[in-house]
């Protein structure tokens, strides 16, 4: 450190303020959001109360219902929306192999919360990206708070959540749907934002109303960025489910947390493996459904 | 359906965030030049009085960045204006709320765009429809409707394709047959046949007059191409600069250009077609014998049918008959043939003719 000997020491080292200053701001903050969080309390639980009531029974129909009727209906959804007899074999196949290595009940509450999760960034975002494209002072409202939620890391708004909500299923479930929705939001006001000016201007011309407007055009030819918005959402709450084990939700991800913690190599395999798995099939299928709604784009004149 | 005419009057458009300001400057005869330079404002129209005739088919033509596009948007207020008045049966298009304004569009005007914008997610039949779905007609009803005009329009056994799979004349076929079904007064048609090429242009031209003949509506045709104008138009308006340089019936432009601009265009074009026989004929003085044996020509015939017929029945004169049949003038071969040429005067630009 020679030129440190020629500089103050002020300089030098970084004038931090002192600790007991900063231990004091933390219990401040931390007390007083304790206490805030302590007084609505009741309001907390009456939010969070129906998303357990639906988590707890989606999860309880998907594990206890037989796994031949549950297999079923899944492939018959997968065909339904792929239409592709292939993606439909590859979906039996990997459910089988899930089964087979002993991982269909984990992957059963791993489906549910995914599914739930989806829903409700599906509810939540397509509103709020409707929004942002009719307002540009919304999206600059919005955008960045997208942006925060965007870059920062999974772990640090299990934080608050933790706080808020405590530990388990429905506060996990939060995280994820927190992690999941920015790309819907954004997907939505971009694709509606994207929509042909020709077209609107033809909309105004035959007199439609604001609401004509939106679920006549503006919805309808926006819907195959709405579908990659979709199919976005899916991806990142399967890869936030493995996070969110760590506040206690179960299935896949806790078994990939006790393999790290115990280092069982083959074990996280199997359930990275079971992950991949279900992500295929839910990307697949939903992409494949994307394209078919899209069919009349394809038939060009020549 | 009775039509009503549509008058325009005193109408200013200047786009800018503070067009009403410079409104004053420019009536005083501030150029789009300088308004440009000074304000940062750009004139789309000025000072512009028209009045289309109820039933007849106006058209619109210029070249582009005349402002045509922007005044046909007046009609449906598709573009607010900063000063004028659109008057439509009486009642200011530009004053109207907005649940009028709605209303006027939905059920008094229709229109047909330059680029189709055909709703790619709909089929024919649905795109039909598309402007009865939204006045709130059930689709049991307006199915019926959009069946008959997709026939009307050449369509029938396409009702089910998307417009991805048609080609550009048929696209517009929808478009025309999307307006038709509303019912409307009005038909806006902004630069409807420019996109085609120019065989289909003529064939869409064809259904556009074999509809009108039948229909009567008040047509707002707007186009760059003077021909098209001279065809379609029972009024032409010829704008440049967001002016209108002059207005009348295709004949007058054709035989008095108001300017050399508008001469410059004039000189290609085919004036056979345009001019009729009664405006070059010599008409009969007094009861001058109705001549037996001449052959007769109905008033309003063009010089190229009339030169047809009479190439074809093999004589040099003819007898112009008004609609009874009574005898109002008679024309020869030479007159006929010196109207049908560009005349010496029109020929060259004016710059070059002087040299």
């Amino acid at each position: 450190m020679a030129s440190c000997s020629i500089l103050p020491d002020v300089l030098c080292s970084f004038p931090a303020v002192s600790d007991s200053y900063i231990r004091l701001a933390r219990k401040t903050i931390d007390d007083g959001f304790r206490g805030l969080v302590r007084e609505y309390s009741h309001l907390i639980d009456a939010v969070v109360q129906p998303l357990q009531v639906f988590l707890n029974a989606l999860e309880r129909l998907f594990v206890n219902s037989p796994w031949i009727l549950v297999l079923a209906v899944m492939l018959a959804i997968v065909y339904l929306a792929s239409r592709s007899i292939a993606i439909t074999i590859g979906t039996a196949v990997g459910m089988v192999l899930i089964g087979l290595i002993g991982l269909w009940q984990d992957t059963m509450v791993t489906l549910a919360i995914v599914t739930v999760a989806t829903l409700i960034a599906i509810l939540i975002g397509i509103p709020i990206g409707i929004l942002m494209a009719r307002s540009d002072r919304v999206q600059g409202a919005i955008n960045p708070i997208l942006d925060v939620m965007q870059t920062l890391p999974s772990f640090v708004y299990l934080i608050p959540v933790v706080v808020i909500f405590g530990i388990g299923k429905v506060p996990g479930l939060i995280a994820v749907v927190i992690y999941a929705v920015p790309p819907m939001i954004r997907l939505t006001n971009l694709g509606i934002r994207l929509v042909d000016r020709d077209v609107l201007e033809a909309a105004d011309a035959f007199g439609s109303s604001p609401g004509q407007k939106l679920w006549n055009v503006q919805m309808p030819l926006a819907l195959p960025t709405i579908m990659a918005g979709i199919n976005q959402t899916i991806m990142m709450s399967l890869a936030m489910v493995v996070v969110a084990s760590m506040v206690g939700v179960g299935g896949l991800g806790k078994n990939t947390l006790q393999a790290i913690n115990n280092q069982f190599f083959t074990f996280g395999f199997m359930n990275g493996f079971a992950l991949v798995a279900i992500a295929i099939i839910f990307d697949r299928a939903s992409q494949t459904f994307g394209k078919r709604l899209q069919k009349h784009t394809e038939v060009v004149h020549g | 359906m009775a039509s009503h005419g549509i008058e325009i009057r005193g109408l200013y458009k200047i786009f800018g965030p503070e067009g009403q300001r410079h409104v004053q400057s420019v009536k005083e005869g501030m150029s789009k030049a300088e308004l440009n330079e000074k304000h940062a404002h750009v004139l789309g129209l000025k000072d512009i009085n028209i009045s289309m005739p109820g039933g007849g088919i106006t058209v619109v033509m210029g070249l582009s960045g005349s402002g045509k596009s922007t005044l046909i948007r007046h009609i449906n207020r598709l573009i607010e204006p900063t000063v004028g008045e659109v008057l439509y049966d009486g009642t200011d298009v530009c004053r109207m709320s907005v649940k009028e304004l709605r209303e006027f569009r939905r059920h008094k005007t229709a229109m047909v765009f330059q680029k189709f914008a055909l709703l790619p997610h709909r089929t024919v039949l649905e795109n039909t429809v598309y402007g009865l779905d939204i006045q709130g007609v059930p689709r049991s009803e307006s199915t019926k409707k959009g069946r008959y005009w997709i026939d009307r329009v050449g369509l029938s056994g396409f009702e089910n394709h998307y417009p991805n799979q048609l080609s550009g004349g048929m696209q517009q076929r929808v478009g025309l047959a999307r307006a038709l079904s509303n019912d409307a007064d009005i038909l806006l048609m902004d630069e409807a046949y420019s996109a085609l090429d120019p065989l289909i242009r003529v064939d869409m031209q064809t259904v556009l007059l074999d509809l009108q003949a039948e229909l009567k509506k008040t047509v707002v045709f707007i186009t760059h191409d003077l021909d098209e104008a001279l065809r379609l138009g029972d009024k032409i308006a010829i704008l440049r600069d967001g002016e209108v340089i002059q207005q009348g019936s295709g004949q007058q432009i054709v035989l008095s250009p108001a300017d050399d601009y508008i001469a410059s265009f004039v000189r290609e074009v085919n004036r056979g077609r345009v001019i009729q026989v009664q405006t070059v004929m010599t008409p009969l003085t007094g009861q001058a014998a109705a001549a037996s044996g001449v052959m007769p020509i109905p008033v309003g015939t063009t010089l190229e049918e009339t030169a047809k017929a009479m190439t074809a029945g093999g004589v040099a004169l003819v007898q112009i008959v008004s609609a009874e049949g009574r005898p109002v003038g008679q024309l020869d071969l030479q007159s006929l043939i010196g109207a049908m040429v560009t005349p010496a005067d029109h020929e060259k630009p004016p710059s070059l003719a002087a040299e």
